[in-house]
């Protein structure tokens, strides 16, 4: 296959960027989307020139790594994959494909495709746990958790962080990523005690961070890879409002 | 050197809390005067970080990615072992310790492995707690699923993606510790070197991968959970960014190296597909519990294997091992694909593979009931080779996926440099030369969680610390040796790339110190290594600056590491002159082509010592005696 890409090349933070163009040629069908920019890097730096930077590195759509807008797409044209899974053969032989970095006010960009994604960890940090020290806890089939309860709670815990959701948004909301661990520990009896607090403090940060509002566009559900629900946001609401008014 | 790996005395059931009242400990109010630097954020690092904080002492935590969410430990797959018995098939801590040991092909220590047995529960319980979402079943109680090697059901699993639960139950509790102020975390830090003053470990130094500028952290002692070195062979299920870097720069300050030669290579992967490759896939060994490995009876047939009628095709594993059918070891297994693929019995384009099939179980039990335990991994398999595992077997072929060799620790964790602890994959204990599945998450959370917050008390409690500042002598001695390493690696401007250099340097690795090693083999490895190693610094090409983000300077920094370990792996396995687990010396097999062991000559640990840039390092052997589990012809027939 024979592909042009244009590719999002900035220096830094500071600076401003632009789309450069670039051909690949003879890339397998079977190679992987990252492989892709691989070869090209290569010859970049061959010639002397800086290769593209881009984060990545299980490649295997697990780590959240990679998050790349593929000609408009939060990690290109496949549903329910991340950018490290796409394969060359889901592209036009002789197409054009645009690479562009995520693009929202909480992720600056670093360089090139590269984006600081530490406001997530900063949600994290301000309650996205259960405040069990190691060694307090008691046997693991003490407290029984119905399947579904388990099954659901799994479904909102796959979640990568890879922040597909926030950069496909019109309002550069992360209440898809939020609500994923929100709902995860609400659906858990272990996550019970600190309900509460758990809500209110990751939304105010959220908020703090600079993302936007929900408004219910559901282009995060649709462009997740790990194709979490926004039913999940919905609990997110309830825990909320339960946590103010109860 | 002596090395005295401190193993406590008693009976092997007694040794851990005999140990654990021995210890010394820092009193609660004096920890908070103690800073651990702990490097690495995947199960074993986050879970050490998480713990020693909540104990109380200072920590500092380096990343290189930019969350410690992203460490590599996310990517396992199948599950953690606990000898919890809730199946009520017979699982007790001496059973699973028994079967490592075996497992392990008899060259792990008992004392290590029956600890790791001990407090395997433990962890079930701690991640439960901390919201892990484990498979349950109807009733609300955990579920088990079968692994290799083993004949209970003792694996814990959250769907197809049990690393990454573990791993973000780790990083929530390391973030809760961030949080309270206990954790200095530093994302985005690739540490290059290790600070050794007055023969104690004390800091290190680290590159802030966005802006370049070299970093020294001081503290009283250093954490390595820097994970393992299956990316020596290029092609890897590792991530792409693992590395060696931190251990071999230990090693080349005191650390030994334990085991080296001792890589497991994995029997179901994704086959590799083109010369453009990046790594290779790992389909969990779970899917053994259900699918069913074979391949034609006629050499070369390239029918669709929907049209190979059941009487033409041969279910080896099933044949050759009969107790333990698809769920033999995985040395086990991936030496006899191999060996299936060599005698022209391979199937798929390039003939190195080998299929796995779940025909039967869809009959069995529906796809619906296939789909909600390994959904996400025939997703990934369809993904990644455009068939759909649901309608035709999946291909698979063996590829390096963990080594169980690594630094040298005592029983306490830690190396031969005093105050410098190695934990997790890092380091080479507990698994001896072959790791049985579900292992790798229990010891790297028993080391992190439940072993090191106790034994390193004991070091600090125990020893006099001068003060050490990052503006002090030894710490600006080793950050100019590593800038002016990066200065002559930009300034040397050939015409090969880090990756081309790394590409051969796997090829080598693959084809001599891969499934089936050889002396005539292994010599060629090691004069090929040494002389692709001169090649790379007069003809390495690194683009960019030492003072922005430089992936290219990143990789050829890695690369000179993997160049000198691998040819110490190389090394190691030619002076083995038997075979174990992961270990298969051609010369040395049974009639039955099992790997066959010389106890007498070989049951030690081989820790090398690094003797200087031209020097051949020096052998060292820890004896390991087995009271517990008697060495014997490891049998799964």
């Amino acid at each position: 296959m024979n592909i042009t890409v244009k590719i999002w090349r900035q220096k830094n933070r500071d600076t401003k960027g632009k789309l450069v163009t670039y051909t690949v040629r003879d890339i397998s069908p079977d190679a992987s989307f990252l492989e892709m920019i691989d070869v090209l890097n290569e010859d970049l730096v061959r010639k002397g020139e800086e290769p593209v930077a881009y984060d990545h590195d299980c490649r295997e759509g697990i780590c959240g790594s990679c998050g790349l807008m593929i000609s408009g797409r939060a990690h290109g044209p496949n549903h329910g994959a991340a950018s490290c899974e796409l394969r060359m053969r889901s592209f036009p032989d002789g197409g054009t494909i645009t690479v562009e970095p995520w693009r929202a006010r909480p992720f600056p960009v670093i360089k090139d495709l590269m984006v600081d994604r530490t406001a997530f960890d900063r949600i994290m940090q301000a309650g996205g746990y259960v405040s069990v020290k190691t060694g307090q806890a008691p046997d693991a089939n003490a407290i029984p958790v119905p399947k579904h309860h388990a099954e659901e709670a799994m479904d909102a815990a796959a979640c990568i962080g890879c922040g597909a959701c926030v950069a496909t948004c019109p309002n550069g909301s992360a209440m898809l990523f939020v609500a994923a661990k929100v709902s995860q520990l609400a659906l858990l009896p272990q996550g019970h005690a600190e309900r509460k607090e758990r809500v209110e403090r990751m939304i105010a940060q959220m908020d703090a961070e600079g993302f936007g509002a929900c408004s219910n566009t559901y282009a995060c559900e649709a462009e997740c890879p790990k194709e979490i629900s926004v039913q999940h946001i919905a609990r997110l609401n309830r825990e909320f409002i339960r946590a103010k008014v109860l | 050197m002596t090395l005295d790996a401190k193993i406590p005395s008693g009976p092997i059931e007694k040794k851990w809390d005999s140990h654990r009242f021995n210890l010394k400990l820092v009193n609660a109010a004096n920890k908070r005067k103690y800073t651990v630097i702990v490097v690495g954020t995947g199960l074993a690092g986050a879970s050490a970080a998480a713990s020693l904080a909540e104990l109380g002492y200072n920590v500092i935590s380096l990343c290189y990615h930019e969350s410690p969410r992203r460490a590599h430990s996310i990517a396992a797959q199948g599950g953690i072992n606990a000898p919890k018995n809730y199946t009520n098939d017979g699982d007790s801590v001496f059973r699973l310790f028994y079967d490592t040991v075996k497992g392990g092909d008899y060259r792990a220590r008992e004392a290590n492995v029956y600890r790791l047995a001990q407090v395997s529960g433990l962890i079930i319980d701690q991640c439960v707690a901390q919201g892990v979402p484990f498979g349950r079943e109807y009733g609300g109680m955990l579920d088990n699923r079968s692994f290799g090697g083993a004949q209970v059901s003792r694996t814990f699993y959250a769907r197809g993606q049990t690393g990454q639960q573990l791993l973000l139950g780790a990083y929530s509790a390391l973030s809760r510790q961030i949080d309270a102020g206990k954790v200095k975390f530093y994302p985005r830090r690739e540490m290059l070197d290790l600070v050794v003053a007055d023969g104690q470990a004390r800091g290190v130094v680290a590159r802030d991968m966005i802006t370049g500028t070299l970093e020294v952290y001081t503290a009283n002692a250093v954490v390595l959970a820097t994970g393992g070195y299956g990316n020596t062979f290029y092609l890897s299920t590792m991530a792409k960014a693992s590395n060696a870097t931190a251990i071999w720069r230990a090693h080349k300050r005191g650390a030994l190296f334990g085991n080296p030669c001792f890589t497991q290579i994995h029997p179901t992967c994704i086959p590799q597909s083109g010369s453009y490759q990046s790594k290779l896939t790992l389909m969990s060994e779970s899917l053994r519990n259900d699918g069913r490995i074979w391949v034609p009876k006629a050499k070369g047939d390239k029918r669709n294997p929907k049209d190979i009628p059941e009487d033409e095709r041969d279910y080896y594993l099933e044949r050759l091992y009969p107790s333990f059918g698809n769920l033999v070891p995985r040395d086990v297994a991936s030496r006899r694909a191999k060996e299936m693929c060599d005698k022209g019995f391979g199937v798929g384009p390039t003939s190195l593979a080998v299929y796995l099939d779940f025909s039967d179980a869809i009959q069995r039990n529906g796809k619906p009931w296939i789909a909600e335990k390994y959904g996400n991994l025939f997703d990934m398999y369809h993904e990644i080779t455009a068939e759909d595992p649901y309608a035709i077997p999946m291909r698979i072929y063996p590829a390096v996926h963990y080594t169980m060799g690594g630094l040298w620790v005592d029983y306490n964790l830690m190396s031969t440099i005093p105050g410098l602890y190695v934990i997790g994959e890092a380091n080479f204990s507990d698994h001896g030369a072959n790791r049985l599945g579900a292992s790798a998450l229990m010891q790297g959370l028993a080391d992190g969680y439940f072993i090191l917050p106790y034994t390193i008390g004991d070091y600090l409690a125990g020893t006099q610390f001068k003060a050490v500042k990052p503006d002090d002598k030894p710490c600006q001695d080793v950050r100019s040796e590593v800038e002016q390493r990066m200065t002559q690696l930009i300034g040397i401007k050939g015409k090969r790339t880090p990756d081309d250099f790394h590409r051969e340097l796997g090829k080598i690795m693959w084809d001599n110190v891969g499934m089936g090693r050889n002396k005539k083999g292994l010599e060629e490895a090691m004069k090929k290594i040494a002389d692709l190693r001169t090649q790379f610094w007069q003809d390495v090409k690194v683009v960019g600056s030492a003072n922005d983000v430089n992936t290219e300077l990143e990789r050829a920094g890695r690369v000179v590491d993997f160049l000198e370990l691998g040819e110490l792996l190389a090394r190691d396995a030619h002076h083995r002159q038997e075979s174990c687990g992961g270990h298969f010396r051609e010369e040395y097999q049974t009639e039955e082509g099992e790997a066959k062991r010389d106890d007498k000559k070989f049951a030690y640990v081989a820790a090398w010592e690094f003797a200087g840039d031209t020097k051949a390092p020096v052998l060292h052997k820890e004896p390991l005696e087995f009271e517990y589990v008697k060495p014997s012809q490891r049998s799964y027939k």
